[in-house]
């Protein structure tokens, strides 16, 4: 190989390249979905049910129809297609018709001139409802002791894990029930669509905020009973997903209102309608007993998983799946007998949320390796070094773990990072739990330790073939890439060109919009798309190297195979040929699509055994806290934590990923929670539903473990949801260590520390 | 609809006619709706999140919680009116510093923070953390915000 | 409907008289609430921003009264001389939502709004202040005990402002605590204030989100005034502090809710009042 020259950054991978969609972010001219409007524009509403179960008697929209600037007013009956969707399983109904079985599900929607307008009419539509009980004990669900609430029934999955020898028990045995909360997502860009019927009214176009356009589309075009090709989606500029846009929210319901009335349609939700809108973090209760030897080596697992789907199914099966296949969490077990259920209640529906039933299984995995160290007399590290799992281990499921499996480093590296310093005699009165509020003085607090371990599941499971597509043309110098994969704020957008720069050797990428003229690329979820569709984008551009390569061979009389790309030239490997890449490729153009596949995956059986996971990735984190003992108050001091992430792409869009995963998990830890009564949310609004602020954020050390996989096509594994998963836990055990309470159940409350 | 009235606002820097506006609309709504002014973000409508933070009398406040009719005779600037078109400094520090995800935040920010050097031009790091504790970001967990933030103090120091 | 932007007080009273169904607007932060979840239709607003008299505060040396204008905000109340003033209300001042909020939000709003969990409400009654009101009639002025009557209930006519708010400057000390479960931006879920004064040798502490208004502990203030000498403010026993935070505690009236419960709340606010006593008296 030439010697290479010194060139200043070229944003190639590896590199901490800038976001090309940075300065219209910060300038505001970045186009969310809710920034698009069109001529003759007209706006929708969703009527949604008050009740969490009640028959539907009656609809009258004819007051709501008579109102001045009202167009139209829709309901079951107006659904020409199908009159269900659904991610997984298609059960909820596009209207409520008969019956509602969740408080917020859509009854009717209206479009008219004013948001105003569309309020008062939707004041104006009566609806009697005949309230029923509702069934809201998932417990209920899984003995079958109340009638099905869906024609489906009540329970939405079962799924038993029955690994090794059962009858094996050990001298040390801990046992505990937890329980984890309703989380949302609180994505800040509220779901919005912009849906532009066609002038034949065959088809529609639709501008949209979601994480995966072609399965709307799929969605959509069954419920409006069109072909999918007359179905046309633009992702719209998104802000944030974090699961709760893999379902379907607005998508069909603005199509309805604007094949109906043949204008544009503009949705979004307010906050509270949001909250009823979309999917949250299902609330489980796990009971989990462990069996080890008294030199705490885990010897089998036993654990009970309930998991509360609310209504409707969304992707409830695949969150339990992912749960009972990861209670073991990152260590080495041959026994174990698990049982999950997913169950159907007239609780808000549940589905998909950063990190997808694996958080709620860590919470109580870590916290019973805590339980386990103290009755064997071990450091909360040294029980997970002692059990932590390596490459080629087998899970509970038989599935061998053929990633890279640096648990013990991620631990070691996590551990060697220095503690905060002590709490200085007069701390500043904002950096105490309680904050501004000025609860405590610096002798009310006592600082904890914690440690929380995780392992999660990269792409989709069980045989799903979650496969991404990408198109790259390279003209003149000039690389232009398309693909359907949504930009939700990770990064996508900022790597796909780094990808083209190093495999292409060119400077300039221009990124296509992403919408449905291209095949699908999945979802935005399962921490995939930098494998999946950086996969695809990498293979696109490979392809076109090729030709390229060919081309330039042909020009030279040399064996395209000698060539290879140094920086900016194209090299003769065995010769002295230097050419630039924009000299290359003048005049002449190549386009290749590509479609990345993951490797098949299996089913689990019966017994819960399979090789149902595509590839695996590890992080440990490292809690400390300050606690106000006496009023139950937490300030998250520190996080430290490393990562496993493959290689990192882009050190800086990793960094982000980290940070911001953390602040998540410290929400479900100590503050995030949505809170039902009998079916009904109390606490729909910013107000009530708390986030954490700039003064709730720790001060993050992060180490990335780079150990690039095999597998990957980039070496990179997956990054975004790892750091919101064993944080959680990891603060719980620095409020055990600082309180000596049991913290069974996140979020940990004021009163469950101090009561 | 018919709960209309005529009002002009000034908004950075021009007075500009609101017509047909009903109203109950607030300062955000029209900004977004009437005066193709969609920087600022609405993601709450009660002022816990801070997208819709506009500089009025030289206040920094939630645009979403201002009655826009009453604020006839005020001086409104929203992120649009920062500048002619070259970034600021603020804006340069947030993209370099990987402050910005999915941005939807951003704007409120970047005029919460511009509003805070320009009264504040040291802010220790506890007075940056009170600050922007009512900008509320889902994305980044506020370490690359602290980090821009940070790099422009430095930055005017030095100058 | 209509929206009306009066400059003087005597404006604003001859509109409250004469529209039908006014609303008043001061900061916007409760109001614009309820108009954006549809919770209430707008009619008739008057808005109070251009009103200059109730945005101005001054202090009467000759009397030691401070009277606060129901238009300042909340911001220019958490740093300089009103801080210097009176500090209790510099410190809830500062637990008022965000920064944002502090920019908008007045005194007069919250007195009009009336809610338990009002942050400045338990440092104006911990002070003794009173509250200014007029209309076309007349004015009058209130204790602030018999202003707020209930949950987001108070004594104002419909045709009546709060003009301002008057308390004396004490000699001694005063503070203010808020429990929430975010370190910043929250409602309050148990807040006190607590007024110890030299001069007279007596204590005052309110309470908020304990009850269904702002609540005053007349009792524990009587027990502590006759087991420990407040002009001095020396030598406070822990006992004495923990038995004042009890009696505190006794006379609060929390519920439960979706922000906390009764009995976090009761034990929360037993907390604050023994910690503030603590940090208001030398040990």
């Amino acid at each position: 190989m030439s010697t290479s020259v010194v060139r200043t950054r070229r944003d190639t991978l590896g590199t901490s390249a800038l976001r090309p969609d940075g300065g219209a972010k910060v300038q505001g001219s970045f186009a969310f979905s809710s920034d698009v409007w069109a001529d003759n524009m007209l706006w929708g509403a969703t009527l949604r049910s008050p009740h969490p179960y009640a028959r539907i008697i009656s609809i009258d929209t004819s007051e709501a129809i008579k109102i001045a600037g009202v167009e139209t007013v829709l309901t079951a009956e107006d659904v020409p297609g199908k009159l269900t969707y659904g991610l997984i399983d298609s059960d909820q109904p596009v209207f409520a018709s008969g019956v509602v079985r969740y408080m917020g599900e859509p009854v009717a929607a209206v479009a008219a001139d004013h948001p105003e307008t569309c309020r008062r009419a939707l004041a104006a539509i009566r609806v009697e409802y005949e309230v029923l009980e509702p069934h809201v004990n998932p417990e209920d669900s899984i003995s079958g002791s109340v009638p099905p609430i869906h024609p489906n029934g009540n329970l939405l999955r079962h799924q038993r894990i029955v690994c090794g020898d059962t009858s094996v028990t050990g001298p040390v045995m801990v046992e505990c029930e937890y329980e984890i909360g309703m989380q949302d997502q609180a994505f800040l860009g509220l779901e919005a669509a912009l849906a532009i019927p066609d002038s034949d009214g065959g088809g529609l176009e639709m501008i949209v905020a979601t994480q995966w356009l072609h399965e709307d589309r799929k969605q959509i075009a069954l419920c409006l009973g069109l072909p999918e090709e007359n179905i046309r989606l633009t992702l719209g500029g998104v802000g944030g997903a974090f699961g709760a846009r893999e379902d379907i929210s607005l998508q069909v319901h603005a199509s309805l209102l604007a094949l109906r009335t043949g204008r544009p349609i503009k949705m979004q939700y307010s906050r509270e309608e949001s909250f009823f809108g979309h999917v949250h973090r299902h609330p489980a209760k796990i009971w989990v007993r462990h069996h080890a030897s008294n030199d705490g080596m885990i010897l089998k697992i036993e654990a009970r998983m309930v998991f509360d789907g609310g209504a409707y199914a969304s992707t409830s099966a695949a969150v339990l799946i992912n749960a009972v296949t990861h209670i073991q969490g990152p260590y080495r077990c041959a026994n174990a007998i698990v049982d999950g259920f997913a169950a159907r209640t007239n609780n808000p529906p549940c589905g998909a949320m950063r990190g997808f039933g694996v958080v709620q299984a860590c919470f109580a995995h870590e916290s019973q390796m805590d339980k386990l160290a103290q009755a064997c007399g071990l450091s909360p590290v040294e029980i997970r070094l002692r059990n932590a799992m390596r490459t080629g281990d087998r899970l509970i499921t038989g599935q061998p773990v053929e990633s890279v499996a640096p648990v013990e480093r991620c631990i070691r590296e996590t551990d060697a990072i220095a503690l905060p310093p002590q709490m200085t005699s007069s701390p500043h009165e904002l950096s105490l739990p309680g904050g501004s509020g000025r609860t405590a003085d610096r002798s009310h607090i006592v600082r904890g330790i914690g440690w929380g371990v995780s392992i999660k599941n990269l792409m989709y499971s069980e045989t799903f073939d979650d496969y991404a597509t990408a198109r790259c043309r390279l003209d003149n110098g000039v690389v232009t890439l398309k693909f359907a994969t949504s930009e939700v704020g990770q990064g996508f957008v900022t790597l796909a060109p780094q990808i083209a720069r190093s495999v292409l050797g060119v400077d300039t990428v221009i990124v296509d919009p992403m919408d449905t003229t291209i095949g699908s690329a999945g979802s935005t979820s399962a921490s995939r798309q930098t494998w999946m569709s950086g996969g695809a984008v990498d293979g696109a551009c490979r392809l076109v190297r090729e030709r390229l390569f060919e081309h330039v061979a042909q020009q030279h009389n040399l064996d395209p195979l000698q060539l290879e790309i140094d920086d900016t030239d194209i090299i003769d490997t065995r010769g002295t040929l230097r050419i630039s890449v924009s000299k290359a490729s003048a005049g002449v153009a190549f386009e290749e699509t590509f479609e990345h596949h993951h490797r098949p995956t299996e089913d689990l059986d019966e017994n819960g055994q399979g090789n149902c996971h595509v590839a695996f990735a590890f992080v440990a984190h490292r809690a400390v806290v300050d606690v106000d003992t006496e009023l139950g108050l937490v300030k998250v001091v520190q996080i430290a934590t490393a990562q496993d992430v493959g290689r990192a792409l882009n050190p800086l869009s990793v960094l982000g990923q980290i940070e911001g995963g953390i602040a998540q998990g410290l929400g479900l830890a100590v503050m995030e929670e949505i809170l039902m009564v009998n079916g009904i949310v109390k606490n729909p609004s910013f107000t009530d539903y708390l986030l954490p602020t700039a003064l709730d954020a720790p001060d993050v050390v992060a180490i990335l473990i780079e150990e690039p996989d095999p597998q990957a096509p980039l070496g990179a594994k997956g990054v975004g949801e790892p750091p919101c998963i064993s944080v959680t836990p990891a603060i719980a055990a620095a409020i055990r260590d600082a309180t000596g309470r049991a913290i069974t159940r996140v979020p940990v409350r004021p009163s469950d520390i101090c009561l | 609809m018919s709960e209309t009235q005529i009002y002009s606002l000034r908004v950075n820097g021009k007075l500009r006619e609101v017509t047909d506006a009903w109203l109950g609309e607030s300062l955000l709504y029209v900004l977004r709706e009437r005066l193709g002014l969609p920087g600022s973000k609405g993601a709450c409508e009660q002022g816990e999140c801070g997208s819709c933070t506009v500089v009025m009398d030289g206040a920094a406040v939630c645009s979403c919680l201002v009655l826009a009719a009453s604020a006839v005779g005020a001086d409104i600037t929203t992120i649009e009116g920062l500048t002619d078109g070259a970034l600021t400094d603020v804006q340069q520090a947030f993209i370099d510093e990987g402050a910005v995800q999915c941005g939807f935040c951003t704007p409120g920010l970047i005029v919460a923070v511009h509003h805070l050097l320009d009264n504040t031009p040291k802010p220790s790091e506890m007075e940056v953390k009170e600050a922007l504790s009512g900008n509320i970001c889902r994305c980044t967990g506020y370490g690359r915000i602290f980090a821009a933030v940070t790099r422009v103090i430095d930055q005017r120091a030095q100058q | 409907m209509s929206i009306h932007i009066p400059t003087s007080l005597d404006d604003a009273l001859a509109l409250l008289h004469e529209l039908p169904q006014v609303q008043l607007l001061a900061g916007g932060t409760d109001f614009m609430v309820e108009v954006n979840f549809n919770k209430h239709d707008v009619h008739d607003v008057v808005a109070l921003r251009r009103v200059t008299e109730l945005q101005q505060w001054h202090h009467d040396e000759t009397t030691n009264t401070v009277t606060i204008g129901a238009g300042v905000v909340y911001a220019e109340m958490e740093h300089g001389e009103l801080a210097t003033l009176f500090p209790a209300l510099a410190e809830a001042a500062r637990t008022v939502g965000s920064p944002q909020i502090r920019a908008a939000g007045t005194l007069g709003g919250n007195l009009g709004t009336c809610s338990p969990a009002g942050d400045g409400l338990p440092v104006l009654f911990a002070l003794d202040a009173v509250v200014n009101l007029a209309s076309h009639r007349g004015t009058r002025s209130l204790p602030i005990g018999e202003f707020m009557l209930g949950p987001k209930r108070n004594a104002l006519a419909q045709d009546e402002l709060v003009v301002s708010i008057s308390m004396k400057t004490n000699s001694g000390w005063q503070g203010y605590a808020k429990v929430g479960t975010r370190n910043a931006m929250v409602i309050s879920v148990a807040s006190a204030s607590l007024v110890l004064d030299t001069v007279s040798g007596t204590a005052r502490i309110a309470l908020g989100s304990v009850g269904p208004t702002i609540i005053r502990c007349t009792q524990a203030e009587q027990w502590l005034q006759t087991h420990y000498d407040i002009s001095a403010r020396k030598d406070l026993d822990e006992a004495i502090a923990t038995e004042f935070g009890l009696r505190v505690s006794q006379e609060s009236r929390p519920i439960d809710d979706h922000r906390s419960t009764a009995q976090y709340r009761r034990h929360a606010v037993g907390v604050l009042a023994k910690r503030l006593l603590q940090r208001g008296c030398v040990q």
